[in-house]
């Protein structure tokens, strides 16, 4: 059995996404900016791919800007706040603990410019408060940076509050919704959201495509500087048949949210319900203000790199927070800010499931994940001492 | 390109001597403050020859394939020279490690030296080199 349960790091094309792009790399190759009727006939497919785009998320086509992808467009709505907020002298921007690095980083950036950043805590179900939000925002605050749902544990925030407090104080709010978008509902006017950065890869599009969405009148500064294409805020000839097929994939996720997410739910459920039943180990985030496909857990006296190996010799493609499998030696930052210690974080396993996943699959991954956990612990000096009592269990 | 060698892979997937001595000579741990690994090694030595070894690892394919190379590589091997096994050795054994995994290999030969430190406290008269 080959299963795919890393649906959260990059999603398979669907062949729909897949024939929607074919001809743009083929017969249809003209440049939107050219004048001629080849040209124009890519500029009308980019133009009906914005529009379609727009209408899933509830934007207008005018208020979509294609990007290379979520990190681009995360970058950039984040810098754009920035450059807004400098020149009104407003140098403060409101965060939380566990976002995305391209957000963190784009942060650190800001931070080296003399920007100050607020990091709320996001407490032991990994969610931001609403309140704690509202009481962090000051006079001098240019920008409120959330993200739509976690990549790791799935947590989803209240996003549609959050955007309510900012539009209340005049802040500018700016979601990273690249695990949100195709896979649960995400409405820019009902979540009163200012900016929104999703990417295809994560619903069944291509990989290197994504967009930014910004409200009509909010300013956004370039970080590619050229020709004047997506209205002069992002230069260079556009990726037309990574962009058709972006469409062609929301709009196909976009028809069966709900049914998918009903399904998924149920079968993350199940997943979560037989892995619990491993002693000593715990969700993590949320049990139910999560993502349909996010099922994220510890287990206590083992590694994550050597869990991850042993389930992919069983055919299982999954993903964890371990320090050894960051290449950075710190385990996921997210699990940190829940709470978990080093040593718990170290021993972390992310599965997410996906359209294909079916209850077979789920089945075969709690009994595989039980085998290869015991498997592990028996030869885990760390497991030996919490067990003989020289060190206490904390899940 | 797979991350790891197929050797690594192998003791990895079969990591050889593993578990512990109930009556060991001498006892090693050793943890990694960086990344987190933790390793223990148990050694049974009979006229300083090392006659028997156990390992316990709490870590990744590289730590767990290093334990279990170093513990093949000083089995049956006099005592002074499994004093001086390098990590490098037992990463050489394995046919290398990723750059960022050599730090995982360390603790194997971290954890035989605590062993061997181990020994030696508890028979000082054993100790040749003072
Ligand atoms: C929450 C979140 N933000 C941003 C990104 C970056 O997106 P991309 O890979 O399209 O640059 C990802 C994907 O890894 C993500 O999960
Ligand atoms: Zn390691």
């Amino acid at each position: 059995m080959k299963i795919y349960a890393d649906n959260a790091a990059t999603t398979k094309m669907s062949r729909r996404a897949i024939e929607a792009m074919t001809p743009y790399l083929d017969n249809i190759y003209g440049n939107p900016s050219s004048l001629y009727s080849a040209g124009q006939e890519a500029k009308e497919a980019l133009e009906r791919a914005r529009a379609s785009v727009a209408r899933c998320i509830g934007a207008d086509p005018a208020e979509i800007y294609f990007t290379s992808g979520g990190s681009e467009a995360d970058n950039q709505a984040i810098l754009s706040a920035a450059r807004i907020g400098k020149r009104t002298g407003k140098t403060h921007i409101v965060s939380d603990m566990i976002e995305h690095h391209a957000v963190l980083h784009t942060l650190e950036r800001l931070e080296d410019e003399g920007f100050e950043v607020t990091y709320l805590p996001v407490h032991e179900n990994g969610i931001v408060r609403p309140e704690e939000v509202e009481a962090a925002i000051r006079p001098d605050t240019c920008l409120v940076t959330i993200m739509y749902a976690n990549n790791e544990i799935g947590t989803i925030q209240p996003i549609r509050e959050i955007g309510k407090i900012c539009r209340k104080r005049g802040v500018l709010f700016h979601t990273d919704a690249v695990q949100a978008v195709g896979h649960i509902p995400v409405n820019v006017k009902d979540d009163n959201v200012d900016m929104l950065s999703a990417s295809a890869h994560k619903f069944h599009g291509p990989k290197g495509v994504g967009f930014l969405y910004a409200k009509r009148g909010v300013r956004l500064a370039n970080l590619i500087e050229g020709g004047a294409q997506e209205r002069g805020k992002r230069a260079g000839t556009e990726n037309v048949a990574g962009i058709v097929s972006m469409s062609a994939a929301l709009e196909e996720s976009y028809e069966k949210t709900e049914v998918t997410a009903e399904r998924l739910s149920a079968l993350r459920d199940m997943l979560i319900d037989g892995l619990s039943k491993i002693p000593h180990s715990a969700l993590n985030g949320d049990r139910t203000r999560r993502l349909p496909s996010n099922v994220n857990f510890c287990f206590e006296g083992i590694e994550g790199e050597s869990l991850l190996l042993l389930l992919d010799d069983l055919g299982i493609m999954a993903s964890s927070g371990s320090a050894c499998t960051s290449g950075s030696l710190d385990p996921s930052h997210v699990l940190l800010a829940i709470g978990r210690v080093h040593d718990v974080a170290h021993g972390s396993l992310r599965l997410t499931i996906g359209e294909e996943t079916t209850e077979e699959e789920v089945v075969y991954m709690i009994d595989s994940v039980k085998e290869v956990v015991e498997r592990l612990r028996s030869f885990s000096p760390v497991w030996r001492d919490l067990n003989a009592g020289v060190k206490e269990f904390i899940l | 390109m797979a991350l790891y060698s197929e050797k690594v892979m192998d003791h990895f997937r079969n990591p050889r001597n593993v578990g512990v001595i109930d009556d060991a000579d001498g006892v090693g741990e050793v943890g990694n403050a960086k990344c987190g690994d933790i390793m223990k090694m148990y050694l049974k030595i009979d006229d300083d020859v090392i006659s028997d070894v156990k390992f316990e690892t709490f870590g990744c394919a590289s730590a767990v394939a290093s334990s279990s190379m170093a513990t093949e590589l000083i089995k049956g091997k006099p005592v002074s020279e499994a004093m001086t096994l390098t990590n490098k050795a037992v990463a050489e054994a394995l046919d290398g490690l990723p750059a960022y995994k050599m730090h995982c290999s360390v603790l194997a030969e971290e954890a035989i030296k605590n062993a061997l430190d181990d020994y030696y406290e508890k028979h000082p008269e054993k100790r040749k080199d003072n």
